[in-house]
């Protein structure tokens, strides 16, 4: 088992010094504890009840999403 | 005895009614504390925005839209702005209900060139079939094509949004002759979005019988946003009023003086 997960989060690669880590897990790591936000992993949305239930792997690309001004 | 129009005459979209028919966005601005003195003064309850990657690394405190505009306050109305094919914009609305809790009323927009912004049909009404079926409630942006109008309604669009003339462009409306037909053939509510640059032109949407205007540069981009977001809430009441009241037929000149004929002295 790897000892550090790479990720593509909103098209930047990134890497975690852990072998294991579900969605939420994810969140706390990128401070964004409490934000509003919603996450698609490999093109799939994962619904906020599901973070914890939701593992990742290395390669993995996730997309976070947030609302912001706009016409 | 007068009826009053501000309770009677309500705007519905999707089964839901609401009291202003101005939409407003709320990009553009200098800041969020400008941002909801403005929408406060348009008296929108329908404010649209954008669905964006999140700035990760930033500090954890630094304010976000939301804090200032609660959703609870308002009726959020995301939108695929900068989406240019019919699966990014599907994609983008599915983040969007899941980032607003299964919210289903959207503003469906997928452009066509970065140049104009004009909308791509062909992608828009893709993206409208799959939206309906999956159980969305849309809003779309259109050009002023009155036979797309009618297919984005036959698909099962909630309104239609034909431009006024190009976003952002403040050009007011081009054609109004084509929203006419838009508005005559519609079952649906008929909104003007995008092209609007000062109130004459929110007036005048409204009298050719749109059922509401969407607009955010003709705001923002004013020298006073606070002061225009005023301006555009009272076109908005004025040319629906106007719209309701049915104007008088033009003439080239009139046999019939405002003033009675008779009475008048030395006769």
């Amino acid at each position: 088992m790897a000892i550090s997960m790479q990720l593509t989060i909103n098209g930047k690669a990134r890497s975690f010094e852990l072998a294991q880590m579900n969605t939420a897990q994810l969140v706390e790591q990128l401070e964004l504890v409490g934000k509003r936000l919603a996450i698609e992993l490999n093109g799939e949305i994962v619904p906020r009840s599901q973070f914890e239930h939701t593992k990742l792997s290395d390669g993995d690309k996730l997309e976070i999403v947030g609302a912001v001004g706009g016409g | 005895m007068m009826k009053d129009n501000k309770l009677s005459d309500l705007l519905k979209i999707a089964n839901k009614t609401y009291q202003s028919r101005l939409l407003v966005g709320t990009g553009k601005y200098k800041d969020f504390a400008e941002t909801r003195a403005a929408i406060d003064a348009s008296g929108a309850e329908i404010i649209t925005v954008a669905i964006r990657r999140t700035n990760i690394g930033q500090t954890a405190g630094e304010p976000s839209l939301l804090d200032f505009l609660p959703p609870e306050e308002f009726t959020y109305l995301p939108n695929t702005a900068g989406c240019y094919s019919a699966d990014e914009a599907v994609r983008t609305l599915r983040l969007a209900r899941e980032l607003l809790d299964g919210h289903q009323l959207v503003k469906l927009e997928v452009l066509g060139d970065p140049n104009t912004l004009y909308p791509n049909m062909t992608e828009t009404l893709a993206a409208a079939k799959t939206l309906v079926k999956d159980g969305f409630e849309v809003m779309v942006y259109c050009s002023d094509d009155p036979i797309i109008a009618k297919q984005l309604e036959e698909i099962g669009c909630c309104a239609v949004m034909p431009l006024a003339s190009l976003i952002g462009s403040g050009m007011g409306i081009l054609n109004p002759w084509n929203l006419q037909i838009i508005i005559e053939n519609a079952k649906i509510p008929v909104l003007v979005d995008a092209g609007v640059g000062t109130a004459s032109d929110a007036a005048i949407a409204m009298e050719l019988g749109c059922q509401g205007v969407l607009m955010n540069t003709a705001i923002a981009a004013a020298n006073n946003p606070v002061l225009m977001a005023s301006a555009m809430k009272k076109a908005v009441e004025a040319g629906r009023e106007a719209y309701l009241a049915g104007r008088m037929p033009k003439k080239l000149y009139s046999a019939s003086p405002s003033s009675p004929t008779t009475g008048l002295i030395s006769k």
